[in-house]
């Protein structure tokens, strides 16, 4: 099924003149283009002592030729996805026995065929007009990275233009979406250049497994997003701020398991509840119920958090702290009054504490939406490597780092590292919810879902957490780092 | 063969409630919810029940945006329900939904074409989707362009075709796999006569061939046509379903008869106020309506004929599906969702 499609939206691209022409341009004009640029680049370059210029020029110039016909797998990939949609003929397709994930896969390799074979071309033409006029043949390795390079360029593109297609109802609202492929490709490819000169093609398979990581993510989203429901079920591009808001509401209000039933009216109905038994309600069923579904989450943030502080204490090795560079003895209480005079610690009083750690894991949630969830557990890693790093640091210098541990850390930390965690694991579903949908609810009622639970948890769980945390850590952890460091 | 082709109970299907769509009645599923924070849904088919069994025409008639097209694309498995089920020959819609797109054939409210492809391939292409060899293809494929008066441009490019020439293409498609059952939207709409002849033959056909079919018309002529029964659709929820025959005599009362005499009434009406209240009379008319036509008109007739007065015609006097549908769209205030 997957070759019938891909074949016929293959046939149907060639015989798109606006298509076929620019790429046979590319594939013919621009390779000479840049032979020629090569070769005056060269002779300029040689004239002043600088041959080696010019020898970073024609690697970064193999990757320009072969990326422009890349480019149209974008142009392609829209038209394919939402240009079908316009012209009314993804109705006919989606009632045949295919399912979503071979039309979506169908559509994926015809939109990267036809320009991957383009560039492949374009490579050659440029290669075969190189050996003639230079006598230059690159390395093997070099032309496997540049074809690796823009075949997952171009995968990427194309698993972004489904996404975005996705997500509109014209090709003319997904084309201006479409910048939001493009603007980071560009930037991306100036980078790619910039690493090309610098010859270190090491970096350029790093860039190449992130990209690998990307498209895996993109290709996952369109995957949940390409369904005949999101297909068919929108008719305008319209920004509901309304329905939002009705939506937060219904998940924050309503039990988890009302979720997945949005659109059944047998379960939705419920009866007005009192706020003093609603409340009852979310501490005895609702955050244990969430708790207990988001478990793997918790777990991933734990794993993360044990290997940041791990990592930590390693790096030790790396980077002792000479003797007597750290002193614990005859510690007072005007040492802690000193640490509030340092400008990028919060006043270590219970509320500057509580403000400091409740905007911070806030944070999580936004930084979780538009990193897929990375940036938030490595918000937390941070820290826990440097607590790890500092019990090496003090086990070096001859400290007891268990001692360490149980009074600077363990008395709030109790409370205040189960809060992070719990707040980082709501954080990671919220990143999660775009590229695995749940049951029952689409992309955006599902990340609406997982907003509303992480609020529910932060404001019912995380807070109080946090609170009795920083009471400990402004008044209690002082007191007892004194009696065991103090003179 | 399955006892009922189409078998739905309760079918529903919302859609989340836009600025637009609340104009078309949204409401919130929670009954103790109060005010615009309640989650808003557009209920777009609302509780459907019926049945359609091998062998039958079902016409579904309704307004625009009563839901029609919903009710077809969950039965063809393109949408799932919100609330409800429904089984295509003898398969779950959401369960078994690549067995019921196989046993379905779809024509779609626009046709939907690729303008660049010639018609012989994609007939070809829809072919090979719905598993069927190449030489199945080409023999359903000419056979059908023969039956559609298609054969000569069936390698012409799709472009070029006229609007009734597409709408033939699309039915071609839908019905390139021999499927048990046809989901068919407006299939004779931008047709000629001839051509929409030529498809309401192939539906009498398909009858025959114990294939069901469910059409979705605004031609209430030709829905009475062809359809053994008839499902009125209204915001969503089915308001009537019978055959043509039991709906006009319900909504529309006891047949209009009609009788013309060689020559003018001249007082004759008066005369028959003990047998029949004549509603309508003219030069050499007079129409009537009885509720027992089997007693009353023999005896209408051995009057008439004892008063000298000679009976050209008796006759039924035509009552358009039209006017059964006005009647219910129209009972609840002004239509058109």
């Amino acid at each position: 099924m997957i070759w019938f499609i891909a074949r016929r939206e293959m046939r149907d691209t060639l015989r798109d003149w606006r298509i076929v022409m620019p790429i046979i341009l590319l594939i013919l004009i621009l390779p000479w283009l840049m032979n020629w640029t090569a070769q005056v680049a060269i002779d300029f370059v040689q004239q002043r002592d600088a041959p080696i210029i010019g020898e970073q020029l024609i690697p970064f110039l193999l990757m320009i030729v072969g990326f422009f016909p890349i480019s149209f797998s974008l142009v392609i990939a829209l038209e394919t996805f939402v240009g079908e949609k316009e012209r009314r003929s993804i109705e006919p397709l989606l009632s045949m026995p295919i399912t979503d994930l071979e039309l979506y896969l169908g559509k994926m390799i015809s939109a990267t065929a036809l320009p991957l074979l383009g560039s492949i071309l374009a490579i050659s033409v440029y290669l075969a007009g190189l050996y003639t006029s230079v006598g230059y043949t690159p390395a093997l390795d070099l032309l496997v990275l540049i074809f690796v390079l823009n075949i997952v360029t171009g995968l990427v593109m194309v698993a972004g233009a489904v996404v975005v297609s996705s997500q509109t109802t014209s090709v003319r609202a997904a084309n201006l979406l479409a910048s939001f492929i493009i603007i980071p490709m560009a930037l991306l490819i100036q980078a790619e250049s910039v690493v090309m000169f610098w010859g270190s093609y090491s970096t350029l398979w790093v860039i190449v497994l992130g990209l690998l990581v990307v498209m895996a993510i993109l290709v996952r989203m369109g995957t949940r997003t390409f369904n005949r429901e999101e297909i068919l079920g929108r008719e305008i591009d319209e920004l509901n701020v309304r329905r939002t808001g009705q939506l937060l509401r219904h998940f924050f209000v309503n039990p988890p398991e009302m979720a997945s039933n949005l659109r059944n009216a047998t379960v939705v109905a419920s009866h007005p509840v009192r706020f003093v038994r609603w409340l009852v309600r979310v501490y005895r069923h609702d955050l244990p119920l969430l708790l207990r579904h988001n478990w793997m989450p918790a777990a991933i943030v734990v794993l993360f958090v044990v290997v940041a502080s791990v990592l930590g204490w390693a790096y030790v090795a790396k980077l002792p702290l000479p003797q007597g560079s750290i002193t614990l003895e005859n510690l007072a209480a005007q040492d802690f009054e000193a640490l509030s005079d340092l400008s990028y610690l919060p006043s270590l009083t219970t509320g500057g504490i509580f403000g400091h750690n409740v905007r911070v894991l806030l944070l999580a949630a936004p930084l979780a939406l538009v990193t897929l969830g990375t940036l938030s557990i490595l918000m937390l890693m941070v820290p826990l490597a440097m607590v790890g790093f500092l019990a090496g640091q003090l086990a070096w210098l001859g400290y007891n780092p268990l001692t360490f541990l149980a009074v600077f850390i363990l008395p709030h930390g109790l409370f205040e590292i189960p809060a992070a965690i719990i707040a980082t694991a709501f954080a990671l579903r919220i990143g999660a919810s775009i590229t695995a949908s749940r049951e029952g609810l689409t992309v955006g009622e599902g990340v609406i879902a997982a907003v509303a639970e992480f609020v529910k948890v932060f404001v019912f769980v995380v807070v109080p957490l946090l609170l009795v945390a920083a009471f400990v850590e402004a008044n209690i952890t002082p007191q007892l780092v004194i009696w065991a460091y103090g003179g | 063969m399955p006892e009922l082709m189409i078998r739905t109970d309760n079918l529903t299907k919302r859609f989340p409630c836009t600025t637009a769509g609340a104009e078309r009645g949204c409401a919130s599923l929670d009954e103790g919810a109060v005010g615009q924070d309640a989650l808003q849904w557009f209920t777009a088919v609302d509780h459907v029940t019926f049945d359609v069994a091998p062998g039958e025409v079902l016409a579904l008639l309704g307004p625009n945006g009563a839901g029609k097209t919903t009710t077809v694309r969950m039965l063809a498995s393109i949408l799932k329900p919100s609330e409800g089920w429904a089984r295509v020959a003898g398969f779950d819609t959401v369960h078994q939904a690549r067995q019921v797109r196989h046993a379905v054939g779809l024509l779609t409210e626009f046709p939907g074409l690729y303008l660049r492809m010639r018609a012989d391939e994609y007939l070809d292409f829809f072919g090979q989707l719905q598993g069927l060899s190449t030489a199945q293809i080409r023999h359903r494929a000419e056979r059908l362009m023969a039956r559609f008066d298609l054969i000569e441009a069936r390698r012409q490019r799709l472009a070029e075709y006229s609007k009734g020439m597409r709408q033939k293409l699309a039915l071609i498609r839908a019905m390139i796999h021999d499927p048990p059952l046809l989901l068919l939207d407006e299939p004779t709409s931008a047709m000629d006569p001839h051509s929409a002849k030529l498809v309401r033959d192939a539906i009498r056909d398909l009858r025959q061939e114990q294939r069901a079919v469910l059409i979705c018309t605004h031609n209430l002529s030709e829905a009475e046509m062809l359809a053994d029964r008839i499902a009125i659709i209204r915001r969503g929820q089915i308001v009537a379903l019978d055959t043509p025959a039991r709906l006009k005599a319900d909504l529309l009362g006891p047949p209009l008869l009609e009788v013309r005499l060689a020559h003018s009434l001249d007082g004759t009406v008066s005369e028959l106020s003990d047998l029949i209240q004549v509603e309508a009379s003219g030069q050499d008319w007079f129409q009537y309506r009885t509720p027992t036509p089997e007693m009353t008109n023999p005896a209408l007739l051995a009057r008439l004929s004892g008063m000298g007065a000679p009976v050209l015609t008796l006759s039924e006097v035509p009552r358009s599906l039209e006017e059964v549908y006005l009647r219910i769209v129209e009972s609840e205030g002004n239509g058109g969702d």
